[in-house]
């Protein structure tokens, strides 16, 4: 077991062996979010509040959910990088933080249409609308300044000392957020007790969550493992795996 | 230890006190900007009032955050920086210092202003004294968790934007907290709620963002 992870954190076999793993990845992330997608916009029936416009939930809470869940593993691998000095950590980090930004931006997309026929408007200053605004200009922080550093390997460190610190405040933030106004209708889904939705819905939203926590793996192994070329471009083993595809 | 760390404020102070001139600009700078809202929303007290302490706020939130960006500029240029980190005392400690030295420098001229803005722009009287107790508790986290993101981005040549980017979303909390006990106190409503969080936030940078600050120093020294 040891011995296969510590394989996996040198660059030339994690290439080798996320190469094999994304398609299998794809698949399922394909076959599970196909199966939530037809679940909850075909099969479940109709909200008895808010009517067919409920649907979109599908895409919006796995959206907002992978919003978050992105940071904390980007924090995560990006503070095992910081710590381990693990190459491998610091590109997951990096290759991360684009997908979560496109997650939180797919959150507030969805948000947005859900509330017009919801709430009348496109937006409004509520609680959780707000914190996930400024969770999208965390993420375009950190992808700011790992872009403005030349150095790659400064620029990992100095990522990882933000994504920390965006760690400590995101609680913060949100509470604040919270506090100061809020709209939003309360979770659905992570109640101690029960949760709210009807199981026949609730089943398809956790297909497709699941579903999209699988792509989001394939997708960052697929940037991690270009990532890797770059940055070995130089080494041994990418010039004899580029003969080998034939390329000059 | 803490005979370092005076020496450190000493010297940053007395830095400060040489040049003078640049004391003023913080300070002109926060008094424009509140200037600039009665001018493009209109002169009506009714409306002034309901926007003082946000416009106070934000005012002194950019003040604090373009003036925190040249806290470390200067000694990580002449190399003194690195002579801070070379020195057996513990870098945070120094760095803690320095943002202590920068608060004093910056923000105390601002709550001495602060009042005087606050009546231009109508604010009720009840309203003055927690405005002052919230910038009081408020901008030295402003430059405590500033100082981490001007530490990450001092080695770099055009850092300004990117560190509006990087600092401005830490600061929605001491915004939040404060804008709104000051409007609440106009109010007449009880405002110990907030000002009980601004004074939690206080305390926990304190204690950690030298830390971070340090950290990322270290990184731009390479």
């Amino acid at each position: 077991m040891w011995k296969f992870i510590h394989r996996l954190a040198s660059p030339k076999h994690f290439y080798r062996i996320a190469g094999k793993w994304i398609p299998w990845l794809m698949a399922a992330a394909v076959i599970l979010i196909a199966l939530g997608f037809y679940g909850g916009l075909v099969k479940a029936p109709a909200d008895y509040q808010q009517g067919d416009s409920f649907r979109i939930i599908y895409l919006h809470v796995p959206a907002a959910w992978m919003s978050l869940f992105i940071y904390m593993v980007m924090a995560t691998s990006a503070a095992i990088g910081l710590i381990w000095k693990i190459k491998l950590a610091d590109l997951f980090a990096t290759a991360s933080a684009p997908i979560g930004a496109s997650f939180t931006f797919l959150a507030l997309v969805t948000g947005s249409i859900w509330g017009k026929p919801m709430w009348g408007t496109w937006w409004v200053w509520d609680a959780r609308l707000t914190s996930e605004l400024l969770l999208l200009f965390l993420y375009l922080g950190f992808m700011g300044l790992q872009a403005a550093i030349e150095d790659r390997r400064n620029a990992a460190r100095a990522g990882a000392v933000l994504a920390i610190v965006g760690v400590v405040n995101i609680p913060i933030i949100h509470y604040s957020v919270e506090w100061w106004n809020t709209l939003h209708q309360g979770p659905t889904v992570t109640r101690m007790d029960k949760p709210a939705m009807h199981i026949s819905m609730l089943i398809p939203l956790l297909q497709a969550a699941a579903g999209f926590q699988i792509y989001y793996f394939a997708t960052v192994l697929m940037r991690v493992r270009s990532l890797v070329l770059q940055q070995e471009r130089r080494s041994g083993w990418v010039r004899e795996l580029l003969r080998e595809e034939g390329v000059r | 230890m803490l005979n370092a760390f005076l020496t450190m404020l000493q010297r940053d102070l007395l830095l400060a006190y040489r040049h003078r001139s640049e004391l003023a600009n913080p300070l002109l700078f926060f008094v424009i900007v509140v200037t600039l809202f009665p001018l493009a929303i209109g002169p009506e007290p009714g409306i002034l009032k309901n926007i003082a302490p946000g416009v106070i706020w934000v005012a002194a939130l950019l003040a604090s955050m373009l003036s925190l960006e040249s806290v470390f500029r200067t000694d990580f240029n002449d190399g003194s920086l690195e002579l801070m980190f070379l020195s057996p005392h513990p870098p945070s400690l120094l760095v803690l210092s320095k943002i202590i030295a920068h608060w004093l420098i910056t923000a105390v001229p601002l709550m001495l202003m602060a009042p005087l803005l606050a009546v231009l722009l109508h604010l009720p009287t009840e309203g003055i004294g927690v405005l002052l107790l919230t910038l009081l508790l408020g901008t030295p986290v402003l430059s405590l968790v500033g100082a981490i993101g001007v530490a990450l981005t001092v080695g770099l040549r055009r850092g300004g934007m990117l560190l509006a980017l990087l600092v401005l979303p830490l600061y929605v909390p001491v915004l939040i907290f404060a804008a709104g006990a000051v409007r609440d106190a106009a109010l007449g409503l009880p405002v110990i709620g907030p000002l009980a969080f601004l004074g939690a936030m206080l305390v926990l940078s304190l204690t950690l963002a030298p830390l971070a600050t340090s950290a990322a120093l270290r990184i731009s020294l390479g």
